[in-house]
């Protein structure tokens, strides 16, 4: 059962962004819930490359005993969620800085009355 | 081995690495003065371009072409980011450069007046290398890395004329659709690594075995990469963009939708290749269910998209609303071209909904372009507010005329010959559909006749009295669109059995995709 | 050598501008037999409304969104429903995603 916890709070925390982006209307709470779900995403990478009992896999700096490569945590989705990490925070630059503009052109951040699009 | 074959070997690479050098150079160029940048920016094109053809040459003679970073051979495929360039790829970078150029010949008239062009140009680029790297890419999570880069440079382009709101407010509701659908596809490579510890497309269509989680992989990507293409009811995003960037960059904006198009191609084809066939309840294998979700979306695509346009009455959001009935006409052949798999016709689907991509990028580019000339002439977006221009835009005009019959699909132009394929090879499959699809395009000829008439024709109002042409690189990019779509209308043939026929067999050819890498399919 | 064939039909964009070109001949021909009664600069080219004089070029122009009025209004049950579906609201956007995403779910997952 506890292996399985780090899943639950994924699909939790994906939920809850999803949550945020439909039903609340402000413009920064859509952010953050874009966030929650790129964490959650994040959390998911890592616990795939997670090994009980696993070392740091730095090949030069294995302890002594140590089998290879079974003995390491995966390293493949470490360097992906590195890589997510960095481009979330571009998207996350961009969002605020793009809400932060529509804050003084239009007035507001409630999602609702930011459609001049439409139809 | 000569100069030629390792430049030949080395392309893949160049192919991004140079516009990606190029557009952090920008900056420091654009100090100079605005001709050594204009120059610089097509000089960084005419090399890219130069690589995306010697590479072409040698994949459509020679077959697939692996590209392997950091490593001589592939003795673990699994952990080695990998380029693999087949036809589809290349065909797909060959349109990717062609938008490319015009975009750039057009923007140097059309942006000349606004400043922060060294960013402008910056984004320009960085759009291109990650179009071109989302085409060439042989692994699904480079393939996300460059679906972000994309997203982040189109919408910091389409909030480029951040004075407007509207554009503020488009590149939000971008930003927004698009970030979700990305984090979705990273879930999904995080479940395809989690089952089969690969992230290279061909070993994983290897392995792939269509479990209960291959069933949702698939579902997600379907899903997120045909909102990125702009199927309906996913398609929201894309008026609203398209209508509100600047009209130069609109091509390669679309160039990076197609690309999303390429991925739901590759994602089927090649991904799902192996398992396409497998029998699943009721005895309707997958490729079937596939197809036919894929024609329904479609359908409803192409309807809405034109009646919606119908309605509208700014002209690039109009544009926008027709763009998504052609993006329908693409997904209605490949849905064909899937639930038919193995028949004759479902090949000839298959060719016409390719052919229909290049021509889908040229006849809305084009489209594009006159509207952006309209803009930069009138400096009105309303079709309400605009009349009678035909008097002092002769060229625009006649150039106007061209996009119109071209993307109805009125012989002798390019539209027809790909819209011929698919209505031939869809009639087969079911008559309804190809009934519905010729109705909704003698709708979209009626949207454009519209637009003729509004903005060509009309009385000719007092403001616009002293109009005069667009300028001259404008009229340039746009008869080079128009000429390149005359000699597709009048030589299909020669441009289907070139690149599209190659094109075809490679995504049905999965597993020579799959042989390159894995080795003794 | 230049038709592109389908499979079952065929098209060749050559032999069509031919049968065009040789329709466009003919057509000319027919053409010459016709009146040549038109004079410039008369009152044979101005608009006649019953009488009234003409009115400014602002006054005249029918407004794109009026052309298809009737075609509209035919239609207004469809296009309510389908403006009430673009509402231009960011979180309505991906309230579709989700629905086609679950909808898709639904699908492939019970298949």
């Amino acid at each position: 059962m506890i292996e399985y916890i780090p899943f639950i709070a994924v699909v939790t925390m994906i939920f809850i962004g999803l949550y945020a982006v439909l039903f609340r209307r402000n413009l920064i709470k859509i952010v953050i819930g874009i966030s929650i779900i790129e964490s959650g995403v994040n959390l998911f990478l890592i616990t795939l490359g997670y090994r009980e009992g696993g070392v740091a896999p730095i090949f030069t700096s294995l302890p002594p005993g140590t089998t290879y490569p079974a003995g390491m945590v995966l390293p493949v989705p470490q360097a992906l969620t590195l890589t997510s990490i960095v481009i979330g925070v571009a998207v996350l630059a961009l969002m605020l800085s793009l809400v932060m503009h529509i804050y003084r052109k239009y007035g507001t951040l409630d999602v609702r009355k930011i459609r001049r699009l439409k139809e | 081995m000569n100069i030629i074959d390792v430049l030949i070997e080395q392309s893949p690479a160049l192919i991004i690495a140079i516009p990606l050098l190029g557009a952090f150079l920008m900056p420091l160029v654009s100090r100079i003065n605005s001709t050594v940048r204009n120059i610089f920016g097509l000089l960084v094109l005419c090399l890219t371009g130069f690589f995306v053809g010697i590479l072409a040459s040698d994949v459509l003679a020679n077959g697939p072409r692996l590209y392997i970073f950091g490593a001589k051979d592939l003795a673990v495929p699994m952990v080695r980011i990998l380029f693999e360039v087949d036809s589809m790829s290349i065909f797909m970078a060959l349109i990717t450069m062609v938008l490319a150029f015009i975009t750039l010949i057009y923007s140097w008239s059309f942006m000349k007046d606004h400043d922060g062009l060294d960013k402008y140009y910056t984004l320009v680029l960085l759009l291109i290398t990650s179009t071109l790297g989302m085409e060439l890419t042989g692994d699904i999570f480079n393939f996300f890395v460059f679906l972000e880069i994309s997203c982040i440079a189109s919408c910091a382009l389409i909030a480029f004329w951040i004075s407007e709101g509207e554009a503020l407010e488009a590149a939000f509701k971008y930003i927004v659709v698009s970030a979700i659908g990305a984090l979705f596809v990273l879930f999904a490579i995080g479940l395809l690594y989690a089952q089969y510890n690969a992230l290279n497309i061909a070993t994983l269509a290897n392995v792939l075995k269509y479990t209960f989680l291959d069933k949702i992989i698939l579902v997600l990507l379907l899903v997120v990469l045909g909102m990125k293409a702009g199927l309906v009811p996913m398609h929201m995003w894309l008026p609203d963009s398209y209508g509100r960037a600047p009209p130069s960059v609109t091509l390669i904006i679309m160039g990076a939708t197609l690309a999303s198009f390429y991925g739901v191609l590759r994602v089927i084809f090649t991904l799902y290749g192996n398992v396409l066939s497998t029998t699943m309840r009721f005895s309707i294998p997958l490729n079937v269910l596939v197809g036919w979700i894929l024609i329904t979306l479609a359908i409803i695509s192409i309807i809405v998209g034109v009646a919606m346009a119908l309605v509208q009455s700014d002209f690039m959001r109009l544009i926008g609303f027709s763009a998504v009935a052609e993006v329908g006409y693409m997904f209605l052949a490949i849905g064909a071209g899937i639930a038919a798999l193995g028949t004759p016709y479902a090949t000839t689907a298959l060719q016409g909904g390719i052919l229909h991509l290049l021509n889908d990028a040229l006849d809305i580019g084009l489209l594009f372009l006159v509207a952006g000339a309209v803009y930069y002439i009138t400096k009105k977006r309303s079709l309400d507010d605009i009349s009678g221009l035909a008097r002092n835009m002769k060229y625009t005009t006649v150039f106007f005329v061209i996009g119109l019959l071209a993307v109805v699909g009125m012989p002798p132009l390019n539209g027809f010959a790909s819209k011929f394929l698919i209505y031939e090879s869809v009639y087969q499959l079911n008559p309804i559909l190809s009934i519905v699809a010729i109705l909704c395009s003698i709708l979209m000829l009626a949207v454009f006749v519209k637009v003729f008439y509004a903005v060509f024709m009309g009385p000719e109002l007092p403001a616009f009295k002293n109009v005069t042409e667009a300028p001259r690189s404008m009229l340039l990019a746009m008869g080079v669109v128009a000429a390149l779509m005359i000699f597709i209308g009048l030589f299909p043939n020669l441009v289907i059995d070139a690149l599209v026929k190659p094109a075809a067999d490679a995504l049905l050819n999965h597993a020579q995709y799959i042989g390159t890498v894995v080795g003794g399919v | 050598m230049f038709s592109l064939e389908s499979g079952s039909g065929f098209w060749n964009p050559i032999l069509w501008i031919f049968i065009f070109f040789i329709a466009f001949l003919l057509f000319y021909g027919i053409r010459g037999f016709g009146k040549s009664a038109y004079k410039k600069d008369t009152d044979q080219t101005k608009a006649f409304l019953s009488g009234n004089e003409e009115s400014s070029a602002e006054e005249m122009h029918v407004k794109a969104s009026n052309l298809y009025w009737g075609f509209t209004t035919s239609m207004k049950t469809v296009y309510t429903e389908l403006r009430k579906m673009h509402t231009g609201n960011a979180s309505d956007y991906v309230l579709w995603f989700v629905i086609i995403l679950a909808f898709l779910f639904l699908i492939i997952g019970v298949m």
